[in-house]
């Protein structure tokens, strides 16, 4: 358990701010260029995560666990946004047969 | 600390990796993968619940859920059409001015140096525990609802509608 500790505290918090930066700046790059809707679905979950890890990492850093219960929280809605959005994926294939996000355009009109 | 650099230098290669393989299940995996080396930062971070958490929801539950919408709409090929280099290219650059301006931001704040370790085992099932069931008993019972309401959501909207199938 010491040893973790000591761990943590060789570490800079900013170093965490950079890799999270990095990681959700990696999602938001997987939704600009791909055109599957379900690897968009993973890109935007890489997102969530990289912010997950940052509330994490300031909670230990700060000793204060509301980080930590926001992280379950963030989860929580995680697994129900993963639910609705892959029915909803489900029932664009259905109707259209393909998973291109270019197939939703016409709901511009 | 040479560990999390370490896994940090995973996480970035196989998180590049998730958005730049053509095939989406290996895309899948890759994504599992990233989401270990997530869960090694919380152990890092002794945040032994949401590590146990992360592993058990992230890889367990919403990776399998993308993996079975995968195989179920046969998507194992590299069907999907890509889009032009010139799009892919400025999404690229999109993505390194999001993270140039969060680097911009980082550096005017100027975070705090010194560590605040004033109780390191924050992390544990007892201390969240604690907090969760005393200050965030109402998010915790309205988030219990939100799940119900996906759950329904969900299935109205993968089943069949019975008309056509009638229909067919």
């Amino acid at each position: 358990m010491e040893n973790i500790v000591t761990q943590i505290q060789g570490v800079p918090l900013n170093h965490y701010i950079i890799f999270c930066s990095i990681i959700f700046a990696i999602g938001v790059t997987g939704v600009l260029i791909r055109r599957n809707v379900i690897i968009i679905m993973m890109s935007i979950e890489l997102m969530l995560n990289a912010v997950n890890l940052l509330l994490a990492a300031f909670s230990a850093y700060r000793g204060d666990p509301t980080g930590q219960v926001f992280v379950f929280f963030i989860m929580a809605l995680a697994a129900a946004e993963v639910a609705v959005g892959l029915a909803i994926i489900i029932m664009v294939y259905r109707n259209t047969k393909s998973v291109d996000i270019e197939s939703l355009s016409k709901l511009r009109w | 600390m040479s560990l999390f650099y370490f896994v940090a230098f995973v996480a970035i290669f196989f998180a590049l990796m998730t958005i730049f393989t053509k095939n989406p299940v290996h895309s899948v995996l890759y994504l599992v993968v990233t989401f270990f080396t997530l869960t090694v930062h919380y152990i890092l971070l002794n945040a032994q619940f949401l590590a146990v958490v992360n592993f058990i929801v992230y890889m367990g539950a919403i990776m399998v859920l993308f993996l079975f919408v995968l195989m179920l709409l046969n998507l194992n090929g590299d069907t999907e059409p890509m889009k032009s280099n010139l799009v892919k290219i400025m999404g690229v650059i999109a993505g390194m001015c999001l993270f140039a301006t969060l680097l911009g931001a980082l550096r005017v704040i100027e975070p705090s140096h010194e560590i605040v370790t004033g109780n390191t085992d924050i992390g544990l099932v007892k201390h969240l525990g604690n907090v969760l069931f005393n200050e965030f008993l109402l998010p915790f019972e309205i988030s219990a609802i939100l799940l119900l309401i996906a759950m329904i959501g969900a299935v109205l909207l993968a089943k069949k509608e019975v008309k056509e199938i009638k229909k067919a």
